[in-house]
């Protein structure tokens, strides 16, 4: 190896320095979805960036392949400023993204082509790559024909066919069944392993706790609103990993901890009547309250009776983090529990809503509902000074969105009414699109 | 128009009349005035609207474009009626089916003036009163709106999910409650759809349907159509703008007071149930929904619809019964199909007897063969279309901002009338000393050209985020992006918008293939100037000749080519 490769492989594949990305809303206001973040990838890692859905890692991947520009901070690539789509890195999408009216072939020579190979040289070059990633005989077969994981499979073929330096990640497996996910992983792991990749590095983005420590030499945790790095956490267990050993899961649960004992401030301590008009401006992520009470009940119940950890919540419950983060998180909001460390802890009122029947138990949400969600007591408040006792929804939309992006004030009024029409706080009736008192009977 | 903000003193009372009650109003008020005013013009005499000849001053062009507004809001309606009662019985009916189809598909391909035969009926109907030429020019439009709106319901009630049949069937719900609470809503968006691209086809033939000209017959009702033919006789450039401002405001408001509201009280209709996805806006619809009185009107009507759906009624349920085995059942099938054949040879025999009492076979035959020169011309210019279009309209779709601004433009391009282009085409063919078989030829697919462009639009438009990523992040890019990503994308919807521009172009060839300017006359061979030259003498028979061979082509045209091509592209290259 000459000195030239030497140098080249010890310096950073990949530098992101300083980048931000915010987009314009419609009224001229900023949204900022990553601020400062700061990442290098070297040669024979595999890096994860974890986080919730919506926290922006998706758009830091996009970035970083050149497919959007930063609004601020650098992105580079072997020392050069990526500033378009550069050669060398390349992507495998949660949709897969294949061309339906291609065939297997014809999508992973599609790369090729591109480049502008010579027709043989593309073709054998397909063909080997199609044969590394086990698609062999299904050359001639459309997308169509195959199943979720032959899809996905067929996405990773059409990466490596071209040979780059960084294979990007996103959400790979997501869209898979449990077990399919599985096998794919653990195919893609033994060739990493084997070096049969002709690829130097990866980076990963996913939600998934377990695939994040299973697959990564380095993890970085993501935050939300607006997204940037807030951990790093490395991760020497040798392969192949198993998700049973202790030191697999003391990886995880380290994990859970570093995920939820970030300060929230905007969510703890407040009474809504306090700061009127403070607070009625925090996002809040739809979550039924059959899912509420189900979390409740599930902790609970022994072995947990009332104080659970997440990852082991999560296990029983077979949800995702994605899943679990945003009812842990509304639970808290109303007061039914705390959060802290990696654990969930029922409150004296969480234990006394799971004890009590449905009436109590609307009651109950009720008063919980109009005492800690500053939203829930500013419409509850307008409905009741009103002489019609109705309200439309585009008075509280405009008011939402000097604070949120429009699809955020949208969830948040649609996750409003759901909650005050279980508490039966108030009604909404979707035809006439307005908020009022009367239930009908 | 922020009420909600008033002061709570100002709304003390729940039944005080808001803003939006005084608009609907006075919306409502004026359009019963008017209605009741034009229907006193319905007892007038026909003698009486010859003395009152049309007059080409702009100021009369208002009284003109609410009349014509007026006219296609019946011929909608009527529209609306035959769709639900035809297109339900051919989806309920088995044996109505089999005959009501294929005649709905040759009905789609009659040029419109092909029905001009029928003026003679309707002006027969109230002899010498305006009431029978009104019945007639409300039928032409009708024949250009009603054929897709009724395809358009049967299909969607042919394709009700099974689930939500069995919920209604178990529910045990009445027919009527059935067809309003199930059947309508389902149709509804896809059928508004068809609404709209009827309207322009209504105004395409506006000319056509009101200035009423069938051999010796001539009655010029009182319309915008009206009106440009008489700018056209009288060589008028100032009053044919004028009457594209007026067609511009009428179909404005068309689409503010009819379109949009629908639009956006059939998001509710939707079958997914997907939130996130903000409603279409209107202001109508605001208005109707927080007007009391409106509230009132249509709270009477919802009352209607659920006649039949009174709880404890014994309703009988008999078992289905199993089909083919029994008897009866094969009897009547039978029965049935021996009885269209029948009919079906009686009407050929005397349909060839009515024909061929005049037109000798050999004129039949050159009949076909114009039909064949008319096929050139639409298979050129659908194919020219397609080179400049497809490019144009993908270049948009992928821009949202720009298809916003290029799809109501296109829509209102769509709905232009021929004869206003005429006074352009026709004095630069007679400058050029041109050749009018080959140049009045893009006149022909001046109006339904629109359909590519908007189909491929939308198939833009639909091309998933990520696959456009992928292609950008494999550098794929010039011929190689056309020809692996973005034509393939765009193909099923192209090929819609095709068969609707071809099918639409051979209509149009019977006002395009003759174009006039004043005095000047020009003709291109072809079998749309032979049909349009026969209604012109009143010949009916030469008129049935040249419909039933320009049906024949379109029918034949759409199975041997369109719909093997439709198939492909459904089967290959839909996403998903």
């Amino acid at each position: 190896m000459n000195a030239n490769a030497q140098a080249l492989n010890l310096a950073p594949l990949l530098d992101v320095q300083g980048v931000c990305k915010s987009f314009r809303k419609p009224d001229g206001d900023e949204l900022v979805v990553l601020e400062n973040v700061n990442l290098t990838l070297r040669p024979g890692e595999i890096v994860g960036l974890l986080g919730r859905s919506g926290s922006g890692k998706s758009t830091l991947l996009r970035t970083i392949a050149g497919l959007e520009l930063p609004s601020g901070g650098n992105v580079n690539y072997l020392g050069q400023p990526v500033v378009g789509p550069a050669e060398g890195i390349a992507m495998v999408f949660q949709s897969f993204a294949l061309f339906p009216w291609l065939t297997v072939l014809e999508n992973v020579k599609l790369g090729l082509e591109a480049l502008g190979h010579p027709e043989a040289d593309t073709r054998s070059r397909s063909l080997k790559a199609i044969d590394l990633i086990g698609l062999d005989g299904f050359e001639s077969a459309y997308p169509r024909e195959l199943s979720g994981g032959m899809r996905q499979r067929v996405g990773f073929a059409r990466a490596l066919v071209v040979h780059p330096n960084i294979l990007l990640m996103d959400e790979p497996f997501s869209a898979l069944d449990i077990l399919t996910a599985e096998t794919l992983r653990n195919d893609f792991l033994d060739l990493w392993g084997e070096g049969q990749l002709p690829i130097k590095s990866v980076l990963l983005v996913t939600h998934n706790i377990e695939e994040a420590v299973q697959m990564c030499d380095r993890l970085l945790i993501f935050s939300t609103h607006p997204g940037r790095v807030v951990s790093e956490i490395n991760i020497d267990l040798p392969h192949p990993r198993h998700a049973l050993d202790p030191r697999f899961r003391a990886l995880v649960e380290r994990v859970y901890v570093e995920m939820t004992s970030k300060p929230r401030g905007d969510r703890v301590g407040h009474k809504a009547e306090r700061f009127p008009g403070t607070g009625i401006g925090t996002t809040l992520t739809h979550v039924s309250s059959n899912l509420l009470s189900g979390l409740l009940e599930a902790v609970s119940e022994p072995p947990y009776n009332g104080h659970a950890d997440l990852p082991a919540i999560a296990e029983a419950l077979s949800m995702d983090v994605d899943e679990l983060f945003p009812v842990a998180e509304a639970l808290q909001l109303l007061r039914f529990a705390e959060i802290e460390g990696g654990d969930i802890k029922l409150t004296r009122e969480g234990s006394e809503f799971v004890k009590s029947e449905t009436d109590e138990r609307k009651r109950l949400f009720a008063r919980h509902l109009l005492t800690y969600v500053p939203l829930a007591a500013h419409v509850r408040r307008v409905l009741d000074e009103r002489a019609t006792h109705t309200a439309p929804k585009s008075r509280f939309f405009d008011e939402l969105e000097d604070y949120m992006a429009e699809e955020a004030a949208e969830q948040t009024l649609r996750t409003i009414i759901s909650w005050g029409r279980y508490a039966e706080a108030f009604a909404y009736d979707d035809a006439r699109q307005a908020f009022s008192l009367e239930n009908p009977a | 128009m922020r009420l909600d903000r008033l002061p709570i003193s100002v709304l003390k009372t729940r039944f005080i009349p808001g803003g939006w009650d005084v608009l609907a109003f006075v919306i409502v008020f004026a359009f019963l005035v008017y209605v009741a005013e034009a229907a006193l013009g319905l007892m007038g005499s026909l003698a009486g609207l010859e003395a009152t000849p049309i007059s080409l001053d702009p100021s009369a062009l208002v009284g003109y474009a609410a009349r014509t507004a007026l006219r296609m809001l019946i011929a909608m309606l009527a529209s609306l009626l035959f769709t639900f009662t035809y297109a339900t019985l051919a989806a309920k009916s088995r044996r109505a089916e089999v005959v009501l189809v294929p005649l709905l598909d040759i009905l789609q391909s009659l040029p419109i003036l092909g029905f001009s035969i029928t003026i003679l009926f309707f002006l027969s109907l109230t002899p010498g009163r305006v009431a029978g030429a009104e019945m007639a020019a409300i039928f032409l439009i009708f024949t250009s709106q009603a054929w897709n709106m009724a395809f358009s319901f049967y299909h969607s009630l042919r394709s009700i999910p099974h689930e939500l049949d069995e919920a209604a069937r178990s529910f045990r719900l009445s027919p009527w409650m059935r067809f309003w609470r199930l059947e309508v809503p389902f149709a509804m968006p896809p059928l508004i759809w068809n609404m709209m691209m009827s309207m322009s086809g209504g105004w395409f033939f506006v000319v056509a349907a009101e200035a009423i000209n069938v051999g010796n017959t001539k009655v010029t009702l009182p319309g915008v159509g009206s009106y440009v033919a008489l700018a056209i006789e009288q060589r008028n450039l100032g009053a044919i703008g004028w009457a594209i401002a007026a067609m511009f405001v009428v179909i404005l408001v068309y689409d503010q007071l009819l379109f949009r509201p629908l639009i956006a009280s059939a998001d509710w209709f939707r079958l997914e149930q997907e939130a996130g996805l903000t409603p279409s806006q209107s202001w109508a619809l605001t208005m109707m929904r927080r007007s009391h009185f409106l509230g009132l009107v249509s709270r009477l009507f919802l009352g209607i619809l659920n006649i039949g759906g009174g709880r404890s009624r014994s309703v009988v349920i008999r078992p289905r019964m199993a089909p083919d085995d029994n008897p009866g059942r094969r009897f009547g099938d039978f029965a049935w199909y021996a009885a269209i054949a029948l009919i079906g040879i009686i009407a050929m025999l005397k349909a060839v007897r009515f024909v061929f009492a005049e037109v000798s076979p050999a004129e039949v035959g050159h009949v076909v063969l114009l039909g064949f020169v008319t096929f050139l011309r639409v298979g050129v210019l659908i194919a020219v279309a397609s080179l400049i279009w497809v490019p144009i309209g993908i270049y948009v779709g992928l821009r949202p901002r720009v298809a916003s601004i290029v799809q109501p433009i296109a829509q209102f391009l769509a709905a232009f009338p021929v004869n206003l282009i005429y006074p352009i085409v026709v004095s630069s063919i007679v400058l050029g000393n041109l050749n009018p078989n080959i140049w009045l030829s893009p006149l022909m697919i001046l109006g339904t050209q629109w359909y590519i462009l908007f189909n491929v639009i939308v198939g833009a438009s639909a091309i998933p985020p990520d696959m456009r990523y992928a292609g950008q992040n494999f550098h794929v890019s010039g011929w190689l992006w056309w020809k692996r990503i973005a034509l393939p994308a765009v193909f099923p919807f192209y090929v819609t918008g095709a068969i609707t521009a071809s099918g639409g172009s051979w209509n149009a060839s019977v006002v395009s293939e003759v174009a006039e300017w004043g005095k000047q006359h020009l003709t291109a061979t072809g079998l749309g100037s032979y049909i349009s030259r026969a209604t012109d003498a009143g010949d009916f028979r030469r008129t049935v000749v040249g419909i039933v061979v320009m049906a024949l082509f379109v029918v034949v045209l759409n199975r041997l080519f369109w719909k093997p091509l439709f198939a492909r592209a459904e089967r290959k290259f839909r996403m998903s």
